[in-house]
């Protein structure tokens, strides 16, 4: 059985490792991008220095052919399901019994005056990577758009080249279309002490350009001109699907497929970012552009493969982020508004660290962990939620969550205080499996 | 591998202010540089003192201008784009200059002379006794230790794991081998280091060591407290913490890696071929020690009938190549092209002791939290071990490994809070055993139980 897949991605890359760890078949993956599986996550860190380009690249090049999985650049131009058979743009035909398509996203551009000009780009490929570095030098200021994670990850690049940045955030504050509004305002407050110029309520209206073809401004909708030379575009990110139109496989956004994740096509399957699950399970959205799901849905796809279909269940959410220093994790639903039927919990130092707990008002169930400057088990959370733990049992064991590096300063007993003043609520905080227990010992 | 020729923004990087603070350091260095070649003629000990002057103002300088005025965080910046840091030019020279200076003080100490009499007033102080080559290292050694060991105290400064495990490497590089050992030199006493055993300190279990430690009760005391400290302490501790109770909290060649070889803990190798070749050597050196320290008791019990002064060779040959040349030499100089940990990693018999307790028998380990790896690399570039930490944190299983040193680096640096360090006894069972698969529902993982 012939497996071709397409896209090195997180989503592709792991898919063929797990096919091959379970079976001899011929396994090809093609990329147009790049010769090897890199992480995507890590571009970031290459700009800043604090990796090298190498550093990028999970396994050494060897790890591919010890594990017989064939590498090809190339871009796949023309699908023929009919004969199994797909063309790469040197004319080659590769035949398949089985086609996964991991092609995953690109940068959402919106439809703006002068978005086509040099000096306008996004933050997805390698390539964009190269772009921003070698025009970096000599940047008088750098605008970005886009209020999301890769916005911020973008201002932190620039900002770590000593290039000054205007942030332009449709949002009346960060990223609080997802955020709640106290963790939102933090982060807001976290990128001012970093000298991030951010203006709030403001959507790019045109950039202008210079004689060159270059980019000399910014337009923004309140009237506003902030002169730039690069402006990153960071409004999302869109399944990268254009290759597929009109030809023959079901699309909506992405490309549709079953709980099985196989798409209208026999043979055919899609995974990570380019896919949109038809029937999500709940709490999960149909298209989740995010790196677990990647992983996830390769390995689910090696399994339904090799004959052992297996549903696509990526469980309830979660996902972290870093916003410059503050390092952020969620479990399960956090709503940005508090919906009628969910109470919260929420405690804060006022500048770096905050917990919040939504439970049910009805049954005190907890339903979602909002974490900023604290770490938390997923495990423990994630178990917490799904068996529906109410919130003082919760709150009693809160420490067994704890994932903070050894001796940082404990904050669930603050938490079980507030919760304790709030609901006139007597819950007391077990004692801790930590290092930290034994020395409270050693302190009475 | 992709050329992705990032344009070296290294001019970007450091502020002319940082950049005078390091001159200032220079200037500090270029004086001692001085009293080592030239002897210079006026008085050395007012010499030596603008020496460190110059060198503790000029980090002093530098650690304001590249942490406090920024609020704290991980400051990575330009790692791999500065030349002292990235084996560029400066790197080079400052490897360069370490290898001289340790070749020198092993095989030339007459060309230290200079150095010498300007340490002489300070050892007259300390140790009521003439300088030698051997005190001017020490103290070099930890003022390094000192005035690095306060740069990376603001630079971690918000993270308590890192502070406390900082200030307990310098208290024992300032205690323990450097005041101690002179005062004891002052009270006429042997010079004792009691945080270096057998077999790092190669020279502690042989018979001319017994010899005349034994004289003296002091001696007699340090020589069985050193093979306690290796048959006893060792497995106890590494069992209940890891190696790290004495790598990166007590150990003098530690402390030297974990704070002046701070800055160039990236440059080790993650290569599995780096991998192969550290297991090798370091067990290979391990039963060296053990080999060369029983032919010496051998040949002692046998009245040097047999082995005659083959026994004394096999010493000789040890203490040259692995004592002098890899541990010294290698170990400190190589600091700006083969990171802060090449002895600690391929060399030192005592960490492949505690690693073979630690891999076999022991609590610790580094934890990984669930599915939350993004595989960014930092925790393996920044490991000074060399461990290719994302090879593990990215299959979800815990990472187990001989050489951890359990610095706490990986941890810190993580963008997605993924990795802990731990000597819990809750799961310590399974530690390491199976990489997390994904899809196994989280009911069929086991929740981390309080002890």
């Amino acid at each position: 059985m012939q497996i071709v897949i397409i896209g090195n991605g997180i989503a592709g890359s792991t898919a063929a490792r797990f096919l091959r760890k379970q079976s001899d078949h011929p396994i090809l993956m093609i990329s147009e991008e790049s010769d090897y599986f890199f992480s995507r996550t890590a571009l970031m860190y290459v700009y800043m220095g604090h990796l090298k380009e190498q550093d990028l690249f999970p396994y050494e090049p060897f790890f591919w052919e010890k594990n017989r999985i064939n590498l090809l650049r190339a871009k796949v131009v023309q699908f023929d399901y009919e004969n199994k058979k797909i063309h790469t743009d040197s004319g080659t035909a590769i035949g398949y019994d089985v086609l996964v398509l991991a092609t995953g996203s690109q940068p959402f551009r919106p439809a703006l005056k002068g978005i086509e000009l040099e000096g306008v780009r996004g933050l997805y490929h390698l390539q964009d990577l190269q772009y921003i570095a070698s025009n970096s030098s000599g940047l008088s200021r750098a605008v970005v758009v886009g209020g999301g994670l890769i916005g911020v990850e973008l201002a932190e690049m620039f900002h770590s080249r000593h290039i000054p940045v205007t942030f332009l955030i449709r949002e009346p504050s960060y990223w609080s279309n997802v955020l709640p509004r106290e963790e939102s305002l933090m982060i807001g407050q976290h990128l001012r002490d970093h000298s991030i110029d951010c203006r709030y309520n403001t959507n790019l209206k045109a950039i202008l350009p210079d004689e060159t073809g270059g980019c000399t401004a910014v337009l923004t909708d309140k009237g506003e001109q902030i002169a730039t030379e690069l402006v990153g575009i960071t409004t999302g990110v869109v399944p990268n699907v254009g290759a597929f139109r009109s030809s023959g496989l079901e699309i909506n956004k992405g490309i549709l497929v079953d709980e099985y994740l196989q798409t209208n096509l026999p043979g055919v399957y899609a995974i990570g970012d380019c896919a949109e699950v038809k029937k999500p399970s709940s709490g999960r959205k149909p298209i989740e552009a995010v790196w677990y799901t990647g992983r996830k849905m390769g390995e689910t796809v090696a399994a339904t493969i090799l004959g052992k279909p297996t549903v696509y269940d990526p469980g309830t959410w979660f996902n972290s982020a870093k916003f410059f220093d503050l390092e952020y994790q969620v479990y399960g639903t956090i709503d940005p508004q508090l919906p009628p039927d969910i109470e919260t919990l929420y405690w804060s130092d006022g500048s770096s660290r905050s917990v919040r707990i939504n439970y049910r008002t009805s049954d005190t169930s907890v339903v979602g962990f909002n974490l900023i400057g604290v770490r938390y088990r997923q495990e423990v959370c994630l178990r917490w939620i799904e068996q529906g733990c109410g919130i003082e049992k919760v709150l009693e064991e809160l420490s067994f969550a704890n994932f903070d590096p050894e001796f940082t300063t404990e904050v669930e007993s603050a938490v079980v205080t507030l919760y304790n003043q709030k609901n006139g609520k007597q819950v007391k905080l077990k004692s801790q499996r930590s290092l930290t227990a034994l020395l409270r010992i050693f302190k009475k | 591998m992709e050329n992705l020729s990032i344009s070296n923004p290294s001019p970007l990087f450091m502020s002319w202010r940082s950049k005078a603070g390091l001159a200032i350091s220079v200037v500090g260095v270029f004086i001692l540089g001085l009293l080592w070649i030239a002897g210079v003629s006026f008085e050395h000990w007012k010499a030596l003192s603008i020496s460190f002057f110059l060198m503790a103002y000029g980090m002093r300088i530098f650690i304001r201008e590249e942490y406090s005025r920024f609020p704290s965080g991980i400051r990575n910046n330009g790692v791999w784009f500065r030349s002292l840091t990235a084996r560029g030019i400066w790197g080079w020279i400052v490897g360069i200059l370490i290898t001289l200076f340790y070749t020198c003080l092993y095989w030339f100490p007459e060309y230290l002379s200079g150095l010498i009499q300007a340490f002489n007033r300070l050892s007259q102080l300390l140790r009521k006794a003439p300088a030698d080559a051997w005190f001017v290292y020490g103290s070099l050694y930890t003022f390094a230790v000192v005035t690095m060991g306060i740069k990376f105290l603001y630079k971690y400064r918000h993270q308590r794991y890192q502070q406390i495990r900082t200030w307990s490497v310098v208290f024992f590089q300032l205690g323990f081998s450097y005041f101690l050992p002179g005062i004891l030199v002052s009270l006429q006493q042997p010079e004792l280091y009691f945080t270096y055993f057998w077999p790092l300190s190669y020279a502690n279990a042989t018979p001319a060591t017994w010899s005349w430690q034994s004289q003296t009760s002091l001696g007699a005391f340090f020589f069985f407290f050193g093979l306690f400290m290796f048959f006893v302490a060792t497995p106890v501790l590494t069992w209940f913490f890891g190696k790290r109770w004495y790598c990166s909290w007590v150990c003098g060649c530690g402390a030297l890696a974990e704070t002046a070889g701070d800055p160039f803990r990236h440059l080790s190798s993650k290569s599995i071929a780096s991998w192969k070749l550290e297991r090798w050597m370091i067990h290979g050196i391990l039963v060296m020690v053990v080999l060369v320290t029983f032919l010496l008791w051998l040949n002692v019990y046998l009245e040097r009938a047999v082995l005659k002064e083959y026994s004394s060779l096999f010493y000789k040959t040890y203490s040259f190549l692995v004592g002098a040349v890899f541990s010294g030499v290698v170990g400190v100089g190589f600091y700006p092209l083969l990171g802060s940990r090449v002895w600690c990693r391929f060399g030192c018999p005592m960490a492949a002791w505690m690693g073979i307790w630690q891999r076999k028998a022991s609590r610790f380990r580094i934890t990984v939290n669930g599915g939350q790896c993004i595989s960014c690399g930092n925790c393996s570039s920044y490991c000074e071990m060399g461990i290719d930490v994302r090879a593990y944190a990215q299959r979800g299983q815990d990472i187990v490994r001989a050489s951890c040193v359990g610095c706490g680096i990986c941890s810190a640096v993580c963008p997605r809070g993924v990795l802990r360090l731990e000597n819990a006894s809750g799961d310590a069972a399974r530690r390491g055993k199976d990489a997390r698969l994904i899809q196994v529902p989280s009911s069929e993982v086991g929740l981390l139980k309080p002890d």
